[in-house]
């Protein structure tokens, strides 16, 4: 546990200085909300049907940036020998990156809910629905995330790769979050729990298995 | 007595290339050993073995009484390894960096504090990010990040690169002060001259082997400028 | 089928083939043709599907041999993860070769059928797009290992990939009905049903013999690269007599 905060804190500060979330990836995911509206005609009404969709797609977008730069930032100057040589405990590792993901997602989703609810007219009529929706699936998101990013951080050309891998991997999350997603903004009848419940499994089974196989991640062989 | 580091005829592979084509080398715990070779001839890979990171793919190695062809993970927290890379966040600041890989190790922020007076890192630079530092001062302050862990086996990649005279006089003496308190180090160097003088022993490094060195006669046990 | 090797110790093209493999061979070809015969001449047309029950001889039996071979991936992945020995890591990435491939089939001859059938290529249904789903991250996973790598990083790390995809598709339990006939369920009787199985098992036939031929060969691969480590080695010690010299250039990596 304390490990897992040393990494989490570290990498927040890593982002504070940097800036690379904030200065990088949020605009990235307004831009793409913005042309989304371009693309797709407002004057038509495609826009409210698939705001859900387009929210949680642009969310993945900007999970492989984050994701990416989270773990390029190991991968530089043998970050990865030295904290092999810290004797931390890989799940401890592990652990921390997701948490520190976890702030950092829930923070861009935060100002993209209320760039679709200006730019979009969405209306969340469930607001605790959306949170708990948004929060498992990040979960989920971060998860899967942090093993496939330290995976691709170990490869050559790793960094094209990322959402290659990830993002087939995430497809069940995304389609869940926008099924959750429509029951909150109430475009779809029915109770919201069981896509929440759905999410939750995904993200113990990742998160499960990000922790097993940190170890082997951050070996040579 | 145990030795530090004892390897008999380890071989080490990266990728299919035998960077270690059967190494023997016995260090016992205490001694200063200078590894001198030519470019390529596996002083790197014979570091990173003793760390336990680089998997030995056969022979036999144990390092500070750990079996690395058994668990070479658990050697790793008891050594210090200073290589080319410097280990640093480059985003971070010095004291953030030190303090970070202190606690990671399970040593306390006034060990790093310590650390960086130790190698003379002033008090200004410590605010900095380390993406500002010259090349020099990354080294000191990776060192001091090592130095900070209190390792028992002190592993290091040309120490002496990059540093000025008085960080290289700074490196030396915590060398001779680390080796006094009972740790063992192994260092890679070219600048033979300074080296020779630190050392109470050099072995040579040569294609993926070690081999002693014949010393002359009066020097050797003895360093001269002790 | 046989590879190119180097190795001058091994003389002679090394094949990948054996009597097992030849007589399975035989059945595969054999049974290919029989299966055609049967499919499109000698079984009667359904009386719900018509003639385009005859798709779903092929379709079953691929979209079958594809989940196998995916399974077999994940299992031996994990098998590798635990035993850390080549045999689970080239089995792994041989399945999953042949699983994309059966798998494009699949893929192939069902959007033939629903051309036929729905009037489109394709239709957004779980089904399908969990289809799509694991196609690509087979794709990814076969990306990853073309990347030159230490063998054993490449192991662990690609093994991670049908781990985690088969934990999720497990957890989904969308595991029964993988084929787009799932729902039409067909009344298949006499030469119907024996022609359906009889693709079952040509294709199981065809596939153990690709199999063993793309083991071998990636077997012979790692082989052939291996043989050169003791050479290595002495040739790496043989540099003390040669290039012992006391005087290196400054500043420079070992």
């Amino acid at each position: 546990m304390r490990e897992a905060a040393l990494v989490m804190r570290k990498d927040l500060r890593l982002e504070w200085r940097s800036k690379v979330g904030i200065g990088q990836v949020l605009p990235f995911s307004l831009l793409v909300v913005l042309l989304f509206a371009f693309a797709l005609d407002p004057d038509r009404g495609v826009l409210d049907k698939v705001t859900s969709g387009l929210f949680w797609v642009v969310v993945l977008f900007s999970s492989v940036l984050t994701i990416e730069r989270s773990f390029s930032v190991e991968a530089s100057d043998g970050i990865f020998d030295a904290l092999r040589l810290s004797g931390m405990a890989p799940a401890s590792i592990y652990a921390g990156k997701v948490a520190a993901l976890v702030v950092q997602l829930v923070a861009v989703e935060a100002v993209l809910a209320v760039a679709v609810a200006v730019f979009y007219d969405t209306t969340f009529h469930m607001p605790l629905l959306t949170v708990a929706v948004a929060v498992v699936a990040t979960l989920g998101i971060a998860g899967a995330g942090a093993s496939y990013g330290a995976l691709a951080a170990r490869l050559r050309s790793g960094s094209t790769l990322l959402p290659l891998l990830l993002l087939p991997l995430l497809a069940p999350v995304l389609i869940s979050a926008t099924r959750g997603f429509e029951v909150a903004s109430g475009r779809e009848a029915g109770p919201g729990w069981p896509w929440i419940a759905l999410l939750g499994i995904f993200a113990v089974v990742y998160l499960a298995l990000g922790a097993l196989l940190f170890r082997p991640l951050l070996e040579d062989a | 007595m145990q030795p530090a580091v004892h390897l008999r005829a380890a071989v080490a592979l990266l990728g299919r290339f035998p960077a270690l084509a059967g190494v023997d080398l016995d260090v016992s715990p205490g001694e200063i050993v200078l590894l001198r070779g030519p470019n390529g001839a596996g002083k790197t890979t014979l570091l990173r073995v003793c760390a336990g990171l680089a998997p030995v793919s056969s022979g036999e190695a144990v390092v500070l009484g750990v079996d690395l062809l058994r668990d070479r993970a658990a050697v790793r927290r008891r050594v210090g390894l200073l290589g080319h890379a410097t280990f640093l966040y480059e985003d971070l600041t010095v004291s953030e960096n030190v303090d970070f890989w202190a606690r990671a190790s399970g040593a306390s922020l006034n060990d790093g504090r310590l650390a960086l007076d130790r190698l003379e890192v002033a008090g200004r630079l410590h605010d900095l990010p380390v993406h500002a530092l010259s090349s020099g001062q990354r080294r000191r302050v990776s060192f001091a990040a090592m130095v900070a862990r209190r390792p028992e086996l002190w592993l290091l990649d040309e120490p002496h690169a990059g540093l000025d005279p008085s960080g290289r006089d700074i490196v030396d003496g915590l060398v001779r002060e680390a080796a006094a308190v009972g740790a063992t180090v192994l260092f890679a160097s070219h600048e033979l001259d300074r080296a020779d003088g630190v050392a109470d022993r050099t072995v040579e490094v040569v294609g993926g082997t070690v081999v002693p060195v014949e010393v002359a006669a009066g020097a050797g046990s003895e360093p001269p400028r002790a | 089928m046989t590879v190119d090797n180097p190795v001058p110790a091994a003389p002679g093209p090394i094949s990948t083939a054996s009597t097992a493999t030849r007589v399975l061979g035989l059945i595969s070809i054999v049974g290919l043709v029989a299966l055609a015969v049967f499919g499109l001449v000698l079984s009667p047309p359904d009386a719900k599907l018509g003639e385009t029950i005859r798709i779903l001889y092929m379709h079953v039996p691929t979209v079958s041999t594809a989940y196998l071979a995916f399974v077999i991936t994940a299992v031996a992945s994990i098998a590798y993860l635990w035993k850390r020995t080549e045999f689970w890591d080239l089995l792994a990435a041989s399945c999953a070769e042949l699983g994309v491939l059966f798998f494009g089939l699949t893929i192939l001859n069902g959007m033939l059928w629903g051309k036929i059938t729905w009037g489109v290529f394709w239709r957004w249904e779980p089904r399908l797009t969990t289809t799509a789903v694991l196609m690509l991250t087979y794709i990814g996973y076969l990306a990853v290992r073309q990347i030159p790598n230490d063998t054993r990083t490449r192991g662990t790390i690609t093994a991670m990939i049908p781990i985690t995809h088969k934990a999720v598709d497990w957890w989904r339990g969308l595991h029964q009905e993988k084929t787009i006939f799932g729902t039409v369920n067909p009344d298949m009787r006499g030469l119907q049903l024996f022609t359906a199985y009889l693709g079952l098992v040509v294709f199981l036939v065809l596939f153990a013999w690709l199999l063993i031929h793309r083991f071998r060969v990636a077997w012979l691969t790692e082989r052939a690269a291996d043989v050169g480590v003791d050479a290595a080695i002495a040739e790496r010690r043989a540099e003390r007599a040669l290039g012992s010299d006391p005087t290196p250039s400054p500043g420079g990596a070992s």
